[in-house]
């Protein structure tokens, strides 16, 4: 016992007189944090995770919790975290894992750029009665266009256009697989983005049987594992993504633990049931830009080139020379996810220290793509944390074309960003395969929260387009004019090609 | 239906495989496609009954996603023959490259000569699905690494010494590699262990050696007994060990 025991994280407590003994907390924590002994109810603070499904359903509010009860003595540099993570790997010796996104405190870009709004001499438009056009299509445009008169003397589009995804509004949801989160939770996303005309992404891991009716408005990923990949699944897909990095751990693989994997999780992926489904770091058959070309390629021949493919990358220090070759392999979007990316689990080090903020490398993406002329060859999807509308509209500003939204979505279903995904326990039926958990969140109810959030985020991004004067997304797409930055230094207003406030 | 002869002489992939598609589609039972060189994703996605016997030299990751289809090639094949392949037959009356039957699913993919580098690479099974990647002389570095699942036979046939390229099943944790003759441990991936090859083994695999020999016209016997390395996961959950949670 050198080391002891660390302070517990979260403090739970009852108010006695508030509890009437409903035994609902009980029946809900999935951490085991409640026990009843005789005929009182007994809390074990130190099992909390701060997942809130015990006080968000005490019919009495009876239930308080407090973060960090003890105090450590205060110290800028040894916060309590970084004791903690040291007394951790004293005591064990291993990677730390960490769960949901970025925690550092690192400014956040996005809230140092401000929107433009019209006043006197251009007019703003009112959405009520005005048309707004946020009607996004996703893949190649043709540099030039050529017509040709037919038989009948009516001219007739000679150009052969690639393969475009259609969406009314530019929010998808991210790909987040089945394995890492429920069946129930990708059922809730699929209906919600059938009923928005909008995508989800499959993430690595099979499409199970349940999401077939929804396959027009999915995306399906084929990442290093090759998980689930067989030639049905990538005819199935609206579009295809080769995913070769993931914001929250640039660089290296992902790793569902077998405790995940279970029958139907097995059945999808296409693996045994308990084993544990390892992606490596690299596509093996990915060594150069030349084979990403071949693989994009062979996605294409497979699927008779009647989809477009996406390729997803990490956004690191050099995002924009590797997306300008992305835009050279035939790959019709690059998707870029910045290090405040979510995932089930990750090394704490890598979510939290490797890779670049989205908001810079949607900026240098945009611009490295304009420089070369190539724009027009990919579209560019931005994802890792956006977190409501004015976040879509900057990303739209800076050069998007449309953005992933992860944990936003997962947020619509219940979760409270505890960050314990990887657990199993998951009490919102999430990041859980365990039926009893997974019960508790009805498909139906999810899709309709799901479908309000990105109907919400719509109508702002059509009031914040309105009153900026657009009536049109592709106005508004890579219009830095429309920015301006706020207490950003002159380097990044540079990266960011935006003026400070004032100027 | 007869049979389908296509001339591939100077044709890009996408032309050649439309051929083949429609082929296969109006109900060819075999396919010739003579004159290959150089075109990849021959019978990428391709489904259905049907040989093709391609004479040449086909480019990279010939029968990708293939599912059904035997394909017979005369000559050498480029790189990741049999990649994600999910079921059918490759046959290669010559050498392949790099990441032969990459996370292959499903299938046979048998080769007469040499393989190159991280041949087998994460190969799975699931169920009844169990790919083979058989090899009648060696292969390179890093044979059957991430593998989670099939089998992979080496036999050796040319000059000895038989294995000589080390990272053999590199971070393996399912399926096995058996390799004709002595496996020096220096050889061994992270992860990987060698375990004695029995009779038991020799009388499961033998309708595998067997079969490998007839399409080759190799006479079996000098391969029928026990003189294997076989070659397996030192645990099903490698990286178990390696975090902790925060």
């Amino acid at each position: 016992m050198t080391l002891g025991s660390v302070p517990m994280r979260y403090k739970v407590s009852i108010d006695r007189d508030q509890c009437m003994q409903c035994m609902r907390c009980v029946d809900n924590c999935s951490y085991g944090v409640y026990r009843v002994d005789g005929d009182k109810i007994l809390v074990d603070s130190r099992k909390c995770t701060a997942c809130h499904r015990c006080i968000s359903m005490c019919p009495r509010d009876a239930i308080s919790l407090q973060e960090r009860p003890v105090d450590y003595r205060s110290h800028p540099v040894w916060t309590a975290q970084v004791r903690e993570d040291v007394i951790n790997q004293a005591r064990t010796g291993k990677i730390i894992l960490a769960g949901m996104g970025n925690a550092l405190d690192y400014p956040i870009i996005f809230d140092r750029l401000v929107l433009d709004a019209c006043q006197v001499t251009n007019p703003s438009i009112d959405p009520l009665r005005e048309p707004m056009e946020l009607r996004t299509y996703l893949g190649k445009k043709p540099s030039r266009l050529e017509f040709k008169k037919n038989d009948q003397g009516d001219v007739e589009l000679a150009t052969e256009l690639a393969p475009n995804l259609k969406l009314e509004t530019p929010i998808m949801i991210g790909h987040m697989s089945y394995g890492a989160i429920s069946l129930n939770a990708q059922l809730s996303m699929a209906k919600a983005v059938a009923e928005m005309g909008t995508f989800m992404g499959t993430g690595e891991g099979g499409l199970h049987n349940a999401l077939h009716p929804y396959q027009d408005h999915t995306i399906v990923q084929v990442a290093s594992g090759r998980f689930g990949v067989d030639i049905d699944y990538l005819e199935r897909g609206a579009a295809i993504e080769i995913k070769i990095g993931q914001g929250a751990k640039p660089g290296i693989g992902g790793h569902l633990p077998g405790e995940k994997v279970c029958v139907d999780v097995s059945c999808t992926r296409m693996i045994p049931l308990g084993s544990d489904a390892i992606s490596p770091a690299p596509h093996h058959d990915i060594y150069s830009i030349e084979d990403l070309a071949q693989l994009v390629r062979s996605l294409k021949e497979a699927t008779e080139w009647k989809k477009p493919v996406f390729v997803k990358i990490a956004a690191v220090h050099n995002v924009a020379a590797i997306a300008a070759g992305i835009a050279r392999s035939s790959a019709d979007a690059v998707v870029i996810d910045g290090f405040r990316g979510g995932t089930g689990a990750a090394p704490k080090v890598f979510r939290d220290n490797v890779g670049i903020p989205i908001e810079a490398a949607i900026a240098a993406v945009d611009q490295k793509l304009n420089d070369q002329g190539v724009r027009n060859e990919v579209s560019i999807i931005a994802s890792g944390g956006i977190r409501n509308s004015a976040d879509l509209a900057k990303s739209i500003a800076l050069g998007a074309d449309a953005v992933y939204i992860g944990t936003a979505s997962l947020i619509a279903l219940g979760c409270r960003v505890c960050g314990n995904c990887y657990r199993n326990l998951c009490p919102w039926g999430i990041a859980t395969q365990r039926q009893d958990l997974v019960d508790r969140l009805d498909p139906e109810i999810g899709a309709q929260n799901v479908a309000n959030l990105i109907h919400a985020w719509t109508l702002e991004l059509s009031e914040l387009m309105g009153a900026a004067g657009l009536n049109s997304i592709e106005s508004l797409r890579g219009n830095r004019e429309r920015l301006r930055g706020y207490m950003l230094d002159e380097g990044m207003l540079k990266v960011l090609k935006v003026n400070p406030v004032g100027a | 239906m007869e049979k389908v002869v296509i001339d591939a002489k100077g044709m890009h992939y996408t032309p050649l495989n439309k051929q083949v598609r429609q082929a296969v589609a109006s109900g060819a039972k075999e396919i010739e496609i003579n004159n290959v060189l150089g075109q990849r994703f021959i019978a990428d996605g391709l489904r259905g009954d049907v040989k093709i016997t391609i004479n040449g030299i086909p480019g990279g990751d010939l029968c990708m996603f293939m599912n059904g289809p035997e394909c017979t090639v005369y000559g050498n094949c480029e790189h990741a023959p049999g990649n994600t392949m999910d079921g059918g037959m490759i046959v290669v009356h010559g050498s392949a490259g790099d990441a032969v039957a990459h996370s292959m699913r499903g299938g046979k993919v048998y080769v007469r000569g040499n393989i190159g580098y991280r041949g087998g690479i994460h190969m799975k099974e699931y169920e009844s699905k169990k790919p083979m990647l058989i090899i009648g002389g060696t292969s390179h570095a890093f044979l059957g690494e991430y593998m989670a699942g099939g089998l992979i036979m080496v036999f050796c046939m040319a000059e000895e010494p038989f294995m000589q390229d080390r990272g053999i099943g590199s971070g393996i944790h399912g399926g096995e590699i058996v390799i004709r003759g002595e496996v020096a441990d220096r050889l061994l991936g992270v992860g990987a262990k060698k375990v004695e090859f029995t009779e038991t083994d020799l009388k499961r695999l033998s309708p595998v050696i067997e079969d490998f020999c007839s399409r080759f016209n190799i006479d079996p016997a000098p391969l029928m007994n026990t003189n294997y390395t076989r070659i397996v996961p030192s645990s099903s959950r490698p990286f178990a060990g390696k975090y902790t949670w925060e």
